[in-house]
């Protein structure tokens, strides 16, 4: 009999998963039949969240017997973190499903904003080349001092993509990761101070919001540009966009933002800025790989062996106990 | 938006022009010979204005764009004029050689030599000097930002956020992977070996054509460009134009790398056959393509201005401040050294 998997999916997207359809069977309170859903509610152990549905206090009262959430996603602000570990439960995430996709799409914004490839390609399709001769110059991207704001499996991916670009590398992670050998430095205002191009790749938790301030992006400077494929609440926005707009920043490159679908109007009207509707994630080969990770971790769940991205709730700071 | 860092300084040739510069003051002799009188024509407008402005300050410059008659230039001025300085788009043609009996040098800005005429130059025994290795990082930056931008429709995103439709939170549209794919090299020259390191940080194997195989590489060699464009997903563009390379990319190789094919150039318009690229982007018969050159500059194909799986650049492969500095102190640097009976900097040879 195919184990049973409660499905959630309260989120705006229409994803499916295939793979995972053909071994379990959903129990999805959208779509099971009323009586079925009653019968199974209090016994399932085991919740696929899909995407950013919510997962809070609400929600696990309703399924007493949960003792795991899958999480289709990398980042997993949208769960209860701290309720989880309350209650026992365990929370896996997408592993590194889409960490190459992410790591690749932030070179792609940073590459983007310092050589105006957007702009530039605009000004072909408008027909003002012709007309008004050569593009600007831009800005070179060959041996710019980069520091990444997180140094986790994405922050590494980069930075391995940008040192063939020539960069130099320094970080700030909440305490120095022992197997790299990149410069550390204990505040992001003092990363942002030694860098040309800040990327911002962490984990959004109460600490980490807004760790880019207005005091950070100061000490970034005039010339300094920031790529943000982290969450849009990492940045304080409103500050951002008034320094993007008063030039007090080079430039940035934007996947997410603090209210999505919400982009400040402000910098629509900007050239420097790259502006992505958070799309760092999603190709097609990573959802395949997405879902062999969410199939390994329900099928080692029901056979008790250990989980394969399992989160580990006890010794993240933020948990207050 | 100036870097903290000189990126300039750190190159390799920095060092030699600056060496340049520091012998070459002004000095008793120097102002003896008193370079405001040579005269130096300057094709078209060239950014930054840092070269014209010392063109002007050096020598006594001549600008071809300021005379719509191009005679009305060079009838006067042809006995003074001793050097052009030319680039990628307007070098010198047999016909202005032969309009100048006075030309000792050619300073091309660029490192592309297709728009000056070498054998007349060789004929005449007419200095030619280039800016080869300035733009190998710009151009190879460029082509990977190509790919990206291709696979990952960076730019259609952007274009979504700024003119809409409303992004909405179930909106989205997956596009390709870059990490992992093929990526096969036309013409293993210093671009294309500096696009093949920066592929391979992405995890992609590389392969590549070329006229003869190189001794000194482990990358995978195809004795025939339709052979590459069959055996990988992206196919970039980065030899010289020569003679044999005009139209490389024809119908047979386009529909070789195929509908989920994506083709990069960074070489020259006339390296790909641009009709056949239009038709085969319009119908589908290929996945997609980043261009940074065409075979009519500055007109680039509207047929393609509606499609989202392409990137469409204005020859900016070098249009990069640092690198656009370095290179007309290069130029500045071969033109000094020339006027001075000095080895050339950068003479092609």
């Amino acid at each position: 009999m195919a184990s049973i998997v409660l499905y959630l999916n309260n989120s705006a997207k229409d994803i499916t998963f295939p793979l995972l359809e053909d071994r379990f069977q959903f129990l999805n309170p959208n779509t099971s039949s009323d009586s079925l859903f009653s019968s199974l509610a209090g016994t399932v152990r085991i919740l696929l969240c899909v995407a950013n549905s919510p997962v809070n206090s609400e929600t696990l009262d309703k399924y007493p017997s949960l003792e795991c959430v899958v999480g289709s996603t990398t980042g997993l602000n949208h769960i209860d973190l701290a309720e989880c570990r309350r209650r026992g439960i365990r929370v896996t995430n997408a592993g590194d499903a889409f960490a190459d996709d992410a790591a690749d799409y932030a070179v792609g914004l940073l590459i983007e904003t310092l050589r105006r490839i957007s702009a530039a390609d605009r000004f072909v399709r408008a027909g003002s080349w012709a007309v008004k001769g050569q593009f600007p110059l831009s800005y070179k991207v060959w041996g710019k001092r980069v520091g990444i704001a997180g140094m986790g499996s994405i922050g590494r991916r980069i930075s391995k993509r940008l040192q063939a670009f020539g960069c130099s590398i320094a970080y700030n992670s909440r305490k120095p990761k022992a197997n790299i050998s990149f410069p550390f430095y204990a505040s992001v205002q003092e990363l942002a101070s030694n860098v040309d191009i800040l990327v911002v790749c962490c984990a959004l938790t109460n600490e980490t919001r807004h760790i880019i301030n207005r005091d950070v992006m100061k000490a970034l400077g005039k010339e300094g540009i920031i790529v943000n494929i982290g969450r849009g609440s990492l940045i304080d926005e409103k500050e951002m966009v008034k320094l993007l707009v008063k030039g007090e920043i080079g430039g940035a490159g934007l996947d997410v933002f603090e209210n999505e679908p919400v982009v400040p109007r402000e910098l629509h009207a900007l050239d420097n800025v790259v502006l992505s509707p958070h799309r760092g994630g999603a190709v097609p080969e990573s959802l395949l790989r997405l879902q062999e990770i969410m199939i390994a971790n329900i099928e080692a769940f029901f056979a008790n062996k250990p989980l394969l991205s399992e989160i580990e709730l006890e010794s993240l700071s933020w948990i207050l106990s | 938006m100036p870097t903290k860092r000189e990126d300039a300084s750190t190159h390799p040739l920095a060092s030699t022009i600056k060496l340049v510069f520091h012998c070459l003051p002004q000095t008793a002799s120097s102002k003896k010979m008193d370079s405001n009188s040579i005269g130096v024509l300057m094709t078209c407008p060239m950014s930054p204005p840092y070269l014209e402005q010392e063109l002007d300050r050096r020598y006594r410059l001549l600008r071809f764009w300021k005379f719509p008659q191009k005679t009305e230039l060079l009838k006067p001025h042809s006995q003074e004029i001793r050097a052009v300085v030319g680039n990628a788009t307007i070098g010198a043609n047999a016909e202005l050689i032969d309009a100048l009996p006075k030309l000792e040098i050619v300073s091309s800005y660029s490192v592309g030599l297709d728009k000056i005429d070498l054998a007349k130059c060789k004929d005449r025994g007419i200095k030619v000097t280039y800016t080869p290795d300035l733009i190998t990082d710009d151009a190879a930056d460029l082509g990977i930002a190509l790919i990206l931008a291709v696979l990952r429709k960076i730019r259609g995103c952007d274009l979504f956020v700024r003119r809409g439709p409303v992004w909405k939170n179930g909106d989205f549209q997956l596009t390709s992977k870059f990490t992992g794919k093929s990526v096969g090299i036309i013409g293993l020259g210093r671009i294309g070996t500096a696009i093949a390191k920066r592929a391979e940080a992405f995890d992609c194997p590389i392969s590549y054509y070329s006229r003869s195989e190189k001794a000194d590489t482990n990358y995978k060699y195809y004795p025939s460009v339709i052979d590459l464009a069959s055996n990988c997903q992206i196919l970039v563009v980065t030899c010289s134009l020569t003679p044999e390379t005009r139209h490389i990319i024809n119908r047979e190789v386009i529909d070789a790398l195929g509908p989920k094919g994506v083709l990069i150039n960074i070489g020259r318009g006339p390296h790909v056959d641009e009709a056949e690229l239009v038709s085969a982007l319009v119908e589908g018969r290929l996945g997609g393509a980043g261009l940074d050159v065409f075979e009519n500059e500055p007109e680039a194909p509207e047929e393609l201005f509606g499609l989202d799986n392409v990137v469409l650049l204005p020859h900016v492969g070098s249009g990069t401040i640092e690198t656009r500095t370095a290179m007309a102190d290069l130029v500045l640097g071969n033109l000094e050294a020339h006027f001075l009976n000095k080895p050339l900097l950068t003479p092609v040879v």
